[in-house]
């Protein structure tokens, strides 16, 4: 290997480390606020990819029935909640944020059918597609277990990315799709060339992670979040909605994976599952933050992106094996550079 | 033998598996042989998620570890299966080994995190290592043979099957009722109780972890032998999930669950396989939807399982174990006035609070010794430091002769330093028995080999006999066998001293012991310490109860705001005008 196939896998691996960079700050946002390990996150970010290849082809994305389907779910089981505790007057509300809400992005999506829109509203509507998912799949989920160990939520959320994904293989069929790219320019910058989209996607990524550390440190939605990650009890105390919480961080980290979903859908082919694999690495630069440091989190997302694109040099068949595989010594590292600090779980019977 | 529906069902069970092959159709005895194969590796999961807490997302990878190495072994290599089957057993022990020593160490959740990584992990390397076969796998692998009869049929191997089940059923079921197995009971709920007891939850956790990686491997190593070919597909992340719905449905804390898990899913999978093809031509992955939301239904709803249904109808009757004449040796106190506890000059800061602020005192064998002061005074926090269960920032501790500054809680506790806790730490689920018998652990030696086998029998009869002693000493040994949940809380502190008694201590360290006892019950426990220190055993306690304290301590340390106040007799700590300012706030 010489010095210009190293420099030319090094952007690679950026570019594809950029995408993992969006996608693991949403995990480390929702496990903060929710202890929810979101393992259904890459398929998020598939998702989007899916829907806008759907709507550039002129097509109704699954997307509008997997949500109808999770939207009609999750009403159902509020519904039966507030009538068991005899709350009837709260189910207009309730009917307003689970049917209503997530069912206006469908809407547009059926009303636009046919017309060939720009590609930045096609984007916009793919975003606001798939936002409602998230937040859904916590309501039908997670919310029933809000007060269950931190492993109970990592087994019900590895479940669900099971059920999702099995039930996009319904809606959007086995075939794989890629999306028109978003700008064919290409830069020579001293000696590699580098394409618009490569730039387009590191730029995204630090914009997006910018954007998320100053949310996070600087705003008092921010400090709520941070309040609910914090102590539950506490912030309840103060006021604080836990629920209307993560609820706002499972928006907030749609929103990251959708944009990685948008990057990733013209340079490469995503089928109905790809989002897991993609969500894994992610994790694993997650894992090296430790669940917890948003910079750490970047820069081992980066990482990733690097190591995968020299794995992929060298051995194509073995990459994902090399991949996941380097979680191990991180661990390692991880666990001789941090001491134990138990989670003191209450006896679950 | 006692009479139970729990023993009809089972010899009911055992005489019907027997039969079977005489009578059932070719098919549903293979049925029976996946029932089989998938309850040894959901028995693993049930020890290591239901009974420990810990839980792997990658086992049918282990399961493949086992049967890809036994096919290559007896394909390219030529050797025996039941060479084959050592092998696979040591392949997979090792991966599981390696793979635990990495992760459990850190927070419960990165083990599973990281199990679906190595899950997928050696799924690729199946799938792509030429020698493997790649998607191809291995072809002609040999059938197992007894004494020169082949184990090539279905209704042959069976027998095999079967009785592995059998036989890892009863060696799970001893080593649960064991010592190691308490500690494993104990797991949830948890870490500073069970490392206060002398236990080093990390090898036990990563015992059970490697315990669960063999039953997948003798699950794999049975399943390639029984198929006669092996290729990467059953070794992927879906399987995995099969195999945990399969501890969940029967019930994650019960070995026997196991069975019940394995035999209904792989009922229904049998099932779905007929229904779903008439609902999508994607049959196969909608399989997994099934299962999945199953299991999302299951952990909302139904968490103990078909066998906490089964419980409903029969109530479990814990029997007494059986109790020797003799109870445990104990140790040889140093005499009285025995140098025993050295802190000098110790400090702990949280964040940017000095919760602990440069404390130095000494107690001798033989004393009580009172630790008072107001709330927020830093008692409790110096009670974690000097039991290990907190590491100090700063300063030097020192037990007979040991610094312990550094050393982990568990050795502390093996020094002979025992305690309870301020907000009370038992095993609700667990009885009063054995949650004293937790007590014994540093006192006891069998291994996990032992315990599984039952060669410790001599030494739990001891053991029973000791913590009964102590039980009967705190007043409760008529509850012996209630659960520790049911207990007022008056009563569980007394369980907790009980259980430190247990641990035959040199030093046992009270957190507010008094705390929610009535008048008697502080009367009666006053007596019992007293008798305690007339027998040599010194006591370090954390009191608010003045009278109680006054009445019983030889000396007092008071703290306030994190700094030591004053020390000496009660008489004259009650006189310090400094001492009286901290309590009833200044005179001017």
């Amino acid at each position: 290997m010489d010095s210009q196939i190293a420099l030319l896998l090094t952007i690679d691996g950026v570019a594809n480390g950029a995408i993992y960079v969006l996608i693991a700050l949403g995990t480390v946002l929702i496990f903060s606020v929710t202890r929810v390990i979101f393992v259904p996150f890459g398929d998020i970010a598939a998702f989007t990819a899916l829907t806008l290849a759907s709507l550039q082809i002129g097509k109704l994305p699954g997307t509008v029935f997997l949500v109808g389907l999770l939207a009609g779910t999750a009403f159902l089981m509020e519904a039966v909640t507030l009538l068991r505790q005899k709350r009837i007057s709260q189910l207009p509300r309730a009917f307003l944020n689970y049917l209503v809400l997530p069912a206006l992005p469908t809407a547009l999506a059926i009303a636009s059918a046919g017309f060939k829109l720009p590609l930045a509203a096609e984007m916009t509507l793919a975003l606001l597609l798939v936002l409602p998912l998230a937040p859904l799949i916590d309501r039908i989920a997670f919310r029933p277990l809000a007060d269950a160990s931190v492993l109970m939520l990592l087994i019900v959320a590895v479940a669900v990315h099971f059920a999702i994904s099995g039930l996009a293989l319904l809606f959007f069929g086995p075939e794989g799709y890629r999306t028109e790219p978003i700008s064919r320019a290409v830069f020579e910058i001293g000696g590699a060339t580098i394409t618009a989209q490569v730039l387009l996607m590191v730029c995204a990524a630090i914009a997006f992670s910018g954007l998320l550390f100053l949310t996070f440190g600087h705003t008092l939605a921010g400090l709520t979040l941070r309040a609910t990650a914090v102590n539950r009890v506490g912030a309840r105390l103060v006021g604080i909605r836990p629920t209307r919480m993560s609820t706002v961080a499972y928006l907030l980290a749609s929103v990251l994976a959708g944009v990685s979903g948008l990057l990733i859908g013209p340079v490469a082919t995503l089928y109905y599952d790809s989002g897991f694999l993609i969500g894994l690495k992610a994790f694993v630069g997650a894992i090296i933050g430790g669940l917890v440091s948003y910079p750490l989190t970047a820069v081992g997302a980066v990482a990733v992106g690097i190591l995968e694109s020299f794995a992929s040099f060298f051995s194509s068949t073995l990459k994902e094996s090399i991949v996941f595989f380097f979680l191990i010594p991180v661990l390692i590292w991880r666990s001789l550079a941090s001491p134990v600090h138990e989670e003191e779980d209450e006896e679950i019977v | 033998m006692r009479l139970s529906v729990e023993r009809a069902l089972l010899a009911v069970s055992v005489l019907g598996l027997a039969l079977a092959p005489l009578v059932a159709p070719p098919f549903s005895i293979t049925l029976l042989n996946y029932i089989g194969i998938s309850a040894l590796v959901a028995l693993g999961l049930v020890l290591i998620t239901g009974v420990g807490g810990l839980t792997s997302f990658g086992q049918a990878a282990l399961v493949g570890v086992g049967a890809y190495t036994s096919a290559w072994a007896t394909t390219a290599g030529g050797l025996s299966p039941w060479l084959g089957l050592a092998l696979a057993l040591a392949a997979t022990g090792t991966t599981a080994w390696l793979l635990g020593a990495a992760t459990l160490r850190l927070q419960g959740h990165f083990l599973p995190l990281s199990t679906i990584a190595w899950g997928i992990g050696i799924y690729f390397l199946f799938a792509n290592i030429p020698g493997l076969g790649q998607h191809d796998g291995l072809r002609n692998v040999p059938a197992i043979s007894v004494f020169g009869y082949s184990l090539a049929s279905n209704g042959a191997i069976f027998y095999l099957i079967w009785i592995i089940v059998g036989v890892a059923l009863r060696l799970t079921s001893n080593l649960l009722s064991s010592r190691q197995g308490r500690a494993i009971r104990g797991l949830r709920g948890g870490a500073t109780m069970l490392a206060s007891l002398g236990v080093n939850l990390y090898r036990i956790r990563l015992v059970i972890f490697v315990i669960a990686a063999l039953l997948a491997a003798t699950a794999g190593w049975l399943y390639v032998h029984m198929n006669r070919y092996v290729s990467p597909s059953p070794f992927e992340i879906r399987p995995s999930i099969e195999f945990l719905l399969m501890a969940m449905v029967g019930g994650a804390s019960s070995i026997f669950g196991a069975v019940i898990g394995a035999a209904t899913v792989v009922l229904l999978k049998d099932r779905l396989q007929d229904v779903l093809p008439y609902v999508s031509k994607n049959a196969a992955q909608l399989e997994i939807v099934v299962f999945s939301v199953l299991l999302i239904v299951l952990l909302q709803h139904a968490r103990g399982g078909v066998v906490s249904l089964f419980r409903r109808w029969v109530p479990a009757t814990p029997a007494m174990p059986r109790s020797a004449a003799e109870g445990l040796s104990r140790r040889t106190l140093p005499p009285a006035g025995t140098p025993l506890l050295e802190v000098a000059g110790v400090l702990r800061r949280f964040g940017g609070l000095v919760a602990v602020n440069d404390v130095s005192f000494a107690m001798a064998t033989g004393e009580i010794l009172g630790l008072i002061g107001p709330n927020g005074a830093g008692k409790s926090t110096m009670f974690n430091l000097i039991t290990g269960a907190l590491p100090s920032n700063a300063g030097r501790i020192v037990f007979l002769g040991t610094d312990v500054t550094r050393l982990r809680q568990d050795r502390i506790a093996a020094l002979g330093v025992a305690r309870t806790f301020q907000h009370v730490k038992l095993r609700p689920a667990m009885t009063l028995l054995d949650n004293v018998l937790l007590g014994t652990y540093v006192r006891t030696r069998a291994g996990f080999l032992a315990g599984a086998l039952h060669l410790d029998r001599d030494e739990e009869a001891r053991a029973t006999s000791e913590a009964m002693r102590q039980l009967d000493r705190v007043g409760l040994a008529a509850q012996a066998l209630h659960l520790a949940g049911t207990l007022p809380l008056g009563n569980q502190r007394v369980l907790e001293v009980a259980r430190a008694l247990a641990a035959d201590p040199v030093l046992i360290v009270l957190d507010e012991p008094a705390a929610g006892l009535r008048l008697p019950e502080k009367e009666a426990l006053a007596k019992l310490l007293r008798s305690l220190r007339a027998d040599g055993i010194s006591i370090l306690l954390v009191e608010h109860d003045m009278e109680f304290v006054m009445g019983l301590v030889d000396r007092l340390v008071v703290m306030d705001f994190g700094t030591k106040l004053a020390e000496g007799a009660p008489a004259a700590v009650r006189a310090n005008a400094r001492v009286q300012e901290a309590y009833l706030g200044g005179v001017a």
